[in-house]
């Protein structure tokens, strides 16, 4: 296949995806080299702040008129096994890439005082981390994206096992063990595609008619890897575990990016590359989507650690995104986008609150927390904002993408939407629970002083599109539509 | 001058004896480190030489020199590691040297031969030199004699085994040459003796690589040898035994030879998972290095079953990487041991306090033996998988990786001591600037090979 088939090539007059990757890997260099604390913390900011700078640069270059992969760039990698070095963007991916471009700075200020030790080590990995997750939704290439993919393990391992709580060491092996059993098969699934189209091109492995067999086992090896990144259903059991015991900014990281790899890699591998499989299998996923919203819902009710609440909400809210995705109609496709960066956006914000909180109280527990209505008013005012959009209060973001994936489901089987308003039902009765407690439960805590001006920094952004994204979504409907309708259209080609 | 590198080894060995001899021993030291450096560059200039020697029974090719290159570079990094001796007893130290020299020439001529009896004249040369050092420990032991015993023992029968493996093909081929041997393979191989006597005579090299069913020398041998020793043996030899696999598969690609396969399949697939297994539960590194270096002959196998040009460049490319990040690995075991004891698991902790660098270099190391990107490990393995997926060999491919997530636990937690647990001595590990650059061009290797592997990778497909 010709490159311009698919691949718009960069315009600009410097390679920009390669400078948004690569920068926060040479702030991170340059950190490493420093000794002074202070200037470490600001040096990694002021990083993580040119490189979203630099993101936002690209938004403006992107052109929301084609479905093609634009702002490419291509170098010749390994020959020998044609392996190259192919980065592009589009509707889906540009989003991801602004959301994690945007989250790196509100991770590091969040973690400005609550991380005292190894400050260095610590700024090194979340520069790692950002530059590993643009680079993973970036990639063209299958190795490239496998490289990167495999490379944010290590760095957000590390930040759970050394900065992480007291059960750190359990928590972070399996979440490293069970996300390695995943990619392995991933790998395998990538060799075969490879050796079927002879190139690990991933636009040039889309839509190319492999035979049912073929296609079912590399949907099985795909939705492994991702069903436990995403986590679905029976996958999940890492979750908790590694987000209670993760410092806030891997708990930002890990809630808000790492898990859109999951229902990306659906949206980007499963669909295009296994189509006829992806509908076969696509009664199961939506049963699983179902039942990870449902049984989210239930855990989370029986919660008292704020960040496990938040946590299994995840899960719940991912198997909406899933369901959008299986639901194979364009309002399920582009509520599942939207719904990706609306949970990034809220979880992200909430699990920050809770950050907040625990370095004043040194602890996660509702009842421990409860009653800071009188004392931190604005905190509250944050929390409280962010709760309503965690179950999807209309005016919020979470509103408008529940409503096209329930749109896109209800065409598909009642009884699975049915059921998933059940599961947003359940998310009111959680969320509005925990925000009762913490707003106006009995303890004294009158000594906590309510949010320093970094803190509401961090926030502010973030209620921003929560409330941007809750009341006017037309802007990143428009930006994410031709990618979408492209991707419905060739779905109905290849089934009809 | 075509057998420039052999010479300059043998002449670093020769000298290394006279300084056995003299009353003054100080100068051996700097004469190996300078010497092996030369050798190093003297193969460097070597490497594009072409030619037989010895009416054909040694081989000279961009093969032969390209291994020689990288021995004669492992040689050189063991005796740079050496650095400050804390294991071996001063008057032994030319002696010591001298040993690694004969060894490595053995070796040497090892990925030269392309007849039996060289090749068992080669391999005894390295085994021989390799039976004397073991046992060669500072407050020696029993455990230091056991271990030399069990070594002599397996090597004497593995030897014996591969030398009855070559009467069997001598009998069925009537030559030792084996080019002559693979001319009359089509006529035996598909018989069961054919298999037979193939599968014996590879044995020995099995031996050397400690593959699964001949593995079994290999954990006591690393925990009782001296560091420095481990480290010499758990590599170079791996590294020649590798290349005449890979000279054997290439002149016997074109044979249609589906027992061996499977038996190789089966050999491989036991290795990985035995040595996977049974890493989960060791306490000593070595002892843990010893199952890793099993898992991973297993491993190599797939790029040598795979029958394939691409399968022998990317074992050898395999093999390349394995040869840094196990000295990686070993160096920082030597680094660590105050005064040349062997180091567990436990005695990591707070690594990365102690000295940041070691368990910098330890976490590369770990995460490039259990082949997680962009380390070197990681592209050596895709290279594996892919070349024994192309030649059909699914199953193993699933197998391998498979072991690759049970082998994480165990490289990881290597990692989780050093970094996450809290140090029970806080004293700091000082490195000196040349044990500080060994360091940092140990981690450049394993990061290069991982994000560059393309020229390295040509070469090694020109050569097979």
């Amino acid at each position: 296949m010709n490159m311009e088939q698919y691949l718009m090539m960069n315009h600009l007059d410097f390679p920009v995806l390669s400078t948004t990757i690569f920068l926060p890997l040479i702030g991170a260099i340059i950190v490493l080299l420093m000794r002074n604390d202070s200037a470490i913390k600001i040096t990694s900011l002021i990083t993580s702040i040119i490189t979203f700078l630099v993101s936002i640069f690209l938004f403006t270059n992107f052109n929301p008129e084609t479905h093609l992969f634009q702002l490419g760039e291509f170098i010749p990698w390994i020959p020998a096994y044609n392996v190259n070095y192919i980065l592009g963007v589009d509707g889906i991916t540009i989003f991801l890439i602004l959301l994690t471009t945007m989250l790196a700075p509100i991770c590091i200020l969040c973690s400005w005082t609550a991380i005292k030790e190894r400050i260095k080590e610590f700024m090194f990995c979340i520069l790692l981390m950002q530059t590993a997750m643009i680079g993973v939704f970036c990639s063209l290439d299958f190795i490239l994206f496998y490289i990167f993919w495999e490379m944010m393990l290590i760095p957000m391992y590390l930040l759970i096992a050394v900065w992480g709580g007291p059960n750190k060491d359990y928590a972070s092996i399996k979440f490293f063990i069970y996300t390695l059993f995943g990619s392995v098969f991933l790998l395998v699934a990538i060799i075969a595609i490879y050796l079927t189209n002879g190139t690990f091109n991933i636009p040039e492995a889309m839509f190319k008619g492999y035979s049912f067999t073929f296609q079912f086992w590399v949907f099985i090896a795909f939705a492994l890897a991702f069903a436990i990144k995403v986590p679905m259903f029976p996958f999940h059991t890492w979750l908790p575990a590694a987000h209670t015991e993760a410092p806030t900014a891997g708990s930002i990281f890990l809630a808000s990016v790492l898990l859109k790899m999951g229902t990306y890699g659906f949206m980007r591998f499963c669909l295009p590359i296994a189509p006829e499989a992806s509908v076969y299998m696509a009664p199961y996923m939506i049963a699983l989507s179902v039942i990870g919203i449902i049984y989210g819902g239930f855990v989370c009710l029986s919660q008292t650690d704020m960040k496990k609440l938040i946590a299994y909400s995840s899960v719940a809210h991912m198997g909406f995104v899933t369901l959008g995705i299986f639901s194979f109609t364009l309002f399920g496709f582009q509520g599942a986008l939207l719904q990706m960066l609306n949970h990034g956006i809220t979880t992200g914000a909430l699990f920050f609150c809770v950050g907040v909180i625990y370095e004043r109280t040194h602890s996660r527990e509702i009842y421990v927390n409860a009653g800071l209505g009188k004392i931190m008013p604005v905190y509250v005012g944050f929390f409280g904002l962010f709760s309503l959009s965690a179950f999807a209060f209309p005016g919020t973001n979470n509103f408008v993408g529940e409503i096209y994936v329930l749109i896109g489901i209800f065409s598909q089987s009642k009884w699975a939407g049915f059921l998933a308003v059940v599961g947003a039902v359940l998310a009111a009765a959680y969320m509005l629970k925990l925000l009762k407690q913490i707003v106006w439960g009995r303890t004294d805590q009158s000594a906590i002083k309510d949010m320093n001006v970094r803190e509401i920094i961090g926030l502010l952004p973030l209620v921003l599109f929560v409330l941007w994204v809750g009341l006017y979504p037309r802007p990143f409907v428009y930006v994410m539509e031709k990618t979408m309708t492209n991707l419905f259209n060739q779905l109905q080609s290849i089934l009809h | 001058m075509l057998l420039l590198p052999e010479l300059s080894i043998l002449f670093f060995s020769i000298v290394c004896l006279f300084f056995s001899v003299s009353k003054n021993k100080t100068g051996v030291a700097a004469f190996a480190k300078i010497w092996s450096l030369c050798t190093f560059f003297l193969a460097a200039l070597c490497v594009t030489n072409i030619g037989e020697l010895f009416s054909g029974a040694y081989k000279i090719d961009l093969f032969s020199q390209i291994l020689k290159l990288l021995i004669s570079l492992g040689l050189c990094l063991v005796v740079l590691m050496l650095g400050k001796n804390k294991e071996i007893e001063e008057s032994f130290l030319p002696e010591y040297y001298m040993f690694f020299g004969f060894s490595t020439l053995g070796l040497m001529m090892l990925v030269s031969s392309v007849e039996l009896i060289s090749i068992v004249i080669s391999l005894e040369i390295s085994s021989y030199s390799l039976y004397a050092i073991v046992p060669l420990r500072k407050g020696q032991t029993r455990v230091q004699i056991e271990a030399s015993m069990k070594y002599l023992f397996f090597g004497a029968i593995s030897t014996g085994v591969m030398v009855f493996g070559m009467s069997y093909i001598y009998g069925l081929a009537h030559s030792t040459f084996l080019s002559d041997i693979l001319a009359a393979f089509p006529q035996f191989i598909s018989k069961p003796i054919g298999v037979l006597a193939l599968i014996l005579t590879l044995s020995g090299f099995f031996f050397k690589l400690s593959l699964f069913p001949f593995h079994f020398w290999a954990p006591d041998i690393y925990e009782g040898a001296s560091n420095n020793t481990t480290t010499f043996i758990a590599t170079i030899p791996k590294v020649a035994a590798t290349a005449l696999l890979i000279r054997i598969g290439m002149l016997a690609m074109p044979v249609e030879s589906s027992q061996i396969v499977t038996i190789m399949i089966v050999l491989a697939a036991f290795s990985m998972t035995l040595g996977n297994l049974v890493g989960l539960v060791q306490k000593d590194i070595k002892r843990l290095l010893a199952y890793s270096g099993i898992a991973h002959a297993g491993y190599l196998m797939l790029g040598i079953l795979s029958m394939s040009t691409e399968g022998n460049a990317s074992a050898l490319f395999y093999i390349t990487i394995y040869l840094f990040m196990n000295l990686a690995c070993f160096y920082v075991i030597i680094l660590m041991s105050k005064k040349g004891e062997n180091v567990s698991i436990n005695d990591l902790a707070g690594l990365s306090k102690r000295s940041p660098l070691l368990a910098l270099l330890l976490a590369v190391a770990a995460f490039s033996l259990a082949g997680i990107p962009p380390t070197g490990g990681f592209t050596g393995k895709l290279f594996l998988l892919t070349s024994a997926f192309r030649s059909g060999h699914l199953a193993i491919v699933i197998i391998g990786a498979v072991n690759t997530v049970i082998s994480i636990f165990f490289y990881l937690n290597l990692v989780r001591m050093s970094y996450s647990k809290e140090a029970v001595s806080i004293e700091p590990i000082k490195l000196s600037l040349s044990e500080k650059i060994l360091c940092y061009l140990f981690i450049f290797l394993i990061l290069y090979m991982g994000i560059l592997p393309y020229g390295l990778l040509e070469i090694f497909k020109i050569a097979v």
